[in-house]
């Protein structure tokens, strides 16, 4: 197997959905099962191929940077810039190998379930069609070799979130959400454009290489270092948006209005890591300065999402916050600098939140079959307070569920306890070199919080007895399409898939994959040096694990003393505290604050604005109407006495004229003769003497 | 005193000829009479062909012009005839001041 043999069935990879999607969106009506399957063969194809290339990748290229560049526009020289090249082109290194599997098979799997899940939808082969580009603007970002595509991928990534948010757009609630996603999406963006923007001013490429070419030869933007610092936390504003960081995280709660396999895919494994993606990419060109804002965005993040995950009783809600609380950890993980942590816990955190995910819209497809039998419209399929003893009836769903719960705890034995301590060591590492203790600190707490949040949902939804006995008896394991999927991500939520020690991941094949790229920025404004961090990381490793395992061994054993022995009395808790309870239910008052501040101060700007335009651009637009028309009266005054006069006159003088001379003509030809003869006697006697 | 014609003399008759066919022509009021004058200017002009030929080392030029002269009399006088007897069919009269519509 070649270099160029990877490359190209990386490309195939890639456009393999957009077939798919091409596919669906004109003849899937018309196909049998309205073709579903050929969403579900095409993305198999791909994950076969993902799959091989990891293989190869890791086996015979292992160092090796496998990349393809091509000009796409050439505009030559430009006035005022200079040299003006468009280059696009793929590359792949160990992440991106990684990221290829776990977006096509987290796809895959999404794609199996749906073939129940959304059974008997009404827009079922255009559901597919989505998943299709869902999928292949994903695998773009995933191996772009540059800024620019992953710029045009990344609004595909955007657009195509927004359409499956909005799949049931007959639901106000769902057609809001995918707006709120949109337009949030949009203010994170603009400043990854302008992050863009910069470096294209400076080093007229997007290339990777180009741009870190470039930081690395000792070239500044705007000769300033302060730039550089400023285009890398604009950058990290697109991750803000995709990845639901502090303060724009609120969209992805909202999000949950789509499809539950939707949320798995997109809202929870893949498109929100794109995110962490970017950071992970740019991250040669990130100074301290800006790895350390990245830091705190993602502490802050994981805290007010753990807080608020608390507090909630719709399961995809806490699942919600709990996915943003992740993201934030892995953002904290990357700003920390501990590079492999941070993009382990991406993919470790994709299998089991997406299983956690799958396990919710199983549970939710059987209480909605349930409820749906019993002809019970107002109960909420969702809330987990009308939940609880499910296990008895869906086992399957029940024990890969209890799995992916202590997967994102971080229990030993799983993916998640090697990712999260990884990333708790890389945070005391961080605290210790630089002194930003707060960081560890939350970093834990979120940790507990996690653990307790989790086994909350665990023992309401699924111990215990179930609220309602008759309902109890419709509610059914789902089908074997449904359960697959949550089998083999179970699976692939213990650690031996990432490490064969169940203690740390340092010596396994990942952390040797991907390890932290050296990074271009000069020495001054560069984070610690990686073998500094990593001598720090390996002594604060004994330490993290033994915290955590404290922590998240305390907030199980709280979870269990509230919600399963019942010693604590939760809403008792709640009724005292009510004004915190209060303010995490409603998630710190974050919709309320942007209500205020953003949608009415637009609104108020538009006011604004309108009584401008009312009053001054029309005022000076009527001015200019009303001195036209007095111009137009005094043009059309003079139109009607001197031009006219002048043309009248003249027809004036041509008529008497005319009157004058027509004596003449009398119409008798003989004395036209006269005449003529008169005029020949006249003419001989001028010229006779000559 | 020998009768000498010179070609004074053939001017003269041919100049009376000529007054007295204007004459008619702007005097009559019958269309015919004035074609009928026409034919007399024709013939007057016919005169001064010949005698100039004659008198002048003209050769036959002049009586060749005579010959196309009375040609076109007769072409003339056929077409006018024509236009005669259409006016008196539209106007039921040929005298020419009573045809006047051309005049407003």
């Amino acid at each position: 197997m070649t270099q160029t043999l990877l490359l190209e069935l990386s490309v195939a990879v890639l456009f393999l959905p957009l077939v798919s999607f091409l596919i669906l969106i004109f003849f899937g009506k018309k196909l049998p099962r309205q073709g579903d399957f050929v969403g579900l063969a095409f993305l198999g194809v791909s994950l076969a191929l993902s799959v091989a290339i990891l293989y190869a990748k890791i086996s015979f290229f292992h160092e090796e940077l496998l990349n393809y560049t091509f000009t796409w526009i050439d505009l030559g020289n430009v006035a005022l810039f200079g040299s003006m090249k468009f280059d696009l082109g793929v590359m792949i290194d160990n992440l991106t190998a990684v990221m290829l599997v776990v977006v096509t098979l987290i796809s895959f799997l999404v794609h199996l379930f749906s073939t129940k899940y959304m059974a008997g939808d009404i827009r079922y082969s255009r559901y597919y069609a989505y998943l299709g580009i869902f999928s292949f603007s994903m695998l773009g970002i995933v191996i772009a070799n540059n800024f620019l595509s992953m710029y045009i991928f990344w609004e595909l990534v955007g657009l195509s979130s927004y359409l499956l948010i909005g799949h049931w757009y007959e639901k106000k609630s769902a057609s809001d959400a995918s707006k709120k996603a949109f337009v949030t999406n949009r203010v994170g963006d603009f400043g990854f454009f302008i992050g863009i923007m910069i470096l294209w001013a400076n080093y007229h490429t997007l290339t990777y290489e180009g741009v870190y070419g470039a930081i690395a030869g000792g070239l500044m933007p705007f000769q300033s270092s302060w730039w550089m610092t400023a285009a890398g936390i604009l950058i990290f504003c697109g991750a803000v948006g995709k990845s639901a960081q502090f303060p724009l995280h609120v969209w992805l709660p909202d999000a949950m209005e789509g499809p539950t396999p939707v949320s798995a895919l997109i809202h929870a494994a893949t498109m929100v890591a794109a995110g962490v993606y970017l950071i992970a990419r740019t991250f040669p060109m990130l100074t301290a300065d800006a790895l350390m804002v990245i830091a705190y965005v993602g502490a802050i993040t994981a805290f007010i999402s753990a807080t608020i995950a608390i507090a909630q009783n719709d399961i995809k809600k806490v699942l919600a916050y709990s996915t943003v609380s992740q993201l934030g950890y892995m953002v904290m993980g990357l700003g920390v600098g501990a590079f492999s942590a941070g993009t382990m816990h991406l993919v470790t955190h994709a299998a089991f939140k997406a299983g956690l995910f799958l396990g919710s819209g199983s549970v939710i497809h059987a209480m909605h079959n349930a409820l749906h039998h019993m002809h019970d419209h107002h109960t909420d399929a969702q809330d987990i307070r009308n939940m609880g003893g499910l296990r008895k009836k869906m086992p399957f769903t029940f024990w890969t569920f209890v799995i992916f719960t202590i997967a994102i705890s971080g229990v030993p034995l799983t993916s998640g306890f090697l990712s999260k301590d990884a990333i708790l060591a890389g945070t005391i590492a961080y605290g210790q070199l630089t002194g930003h203790m707060l960081i560890p600190i939350i970093g834990f707490l979120v940790a507990g919080l996690t653990a307790f949040y989790m086994f909350r949902i665990v023992i309401l939804a699924f111990m215990g007895e179930h609220k309602d006995e008759k309902r109890f008896e419709h509610v059914h394991e789902s089908p074997l399409a449904m359960t697959l999927p949550l089998m083999l991500l179970a699976v692939l939520s213990f650690f031996a898939f990432y490490s064969l020690n169940p203690f740390t991941a340092a010596g396994g094949w990942f952390f040797h994959a991907i390890e932290r790229p050296e990074t271009v920025v000069p020495a001054v404004m560069a984070a610690t040096s990686t073998e500094v961090f990593e001598e720090a990381e390996h002594h604060a490793h004994m330490t993290a694990m033994i915290l955590s395992l404290i922590v998240a061994g305390l907030g199980i054993l709280i979870a269990f003393t509230t919600y399963y022995w019942k010693k604590i009395n939760a809403d008792a808790i709640a009724a005292k505290l009510a004004p915190l309870h209060l303010f995490l239910l409603n998630k710190w008052y974050f919709d309320e604050l942007y209500e205020a501040v953003a949608v009415n101060g637009t609104k108020g700007l538009a006011r604004v604005l309108a009584w401008f335009d009312s009053k001054v651009i029309d005022g000076i637009v009527n001015a200019a109407g009303s001195i036209t028309k007095i111009g137009a009266i005094v043009s059309g005054k003079f139109d009607s006495i001197v031009v006219d006069g002048f043309v009248n006159l003249t027809a004036t003088v041509a008529g008497g004229f005319g009157l004058v001379l027509r004596k003449v003509q009398t119409g008798r030809v003989q004395s036209y003769i006269v005449f003529a003869i008169l005029g020949i006697v006249v003419l001989f006697f001028v010229y006779r003497a000559v | 005193m020998a009768l000498h014609v010179t070609l004074q003399h053939f001017l003269i008759v041919s100049a009376i000829l000529f007054s007295l066919g204007l004459f008619a022509v702007v005097t009559r009021r019958n269309a015919i009479m004035v074609l009928m004058g026409i034919e007399l200017i024709l013939n007057s002009a016919n005169i001064n062909f010949l005698a100039f030929s004659r008198y002048n080392a003209l050769q036959i030029d002049g009586q060749m012009a005579a010959i196309f002269v009375i040609i076109l009399a007769a072409a003339e006088a056929a077409v006018g005839l024509a236009i005669v007897l259409n006016i008196f069919k539209n106007f039921n009269t040929v005298n020419v001041d009573e045809i006047s519509s051309m005049k407003q």
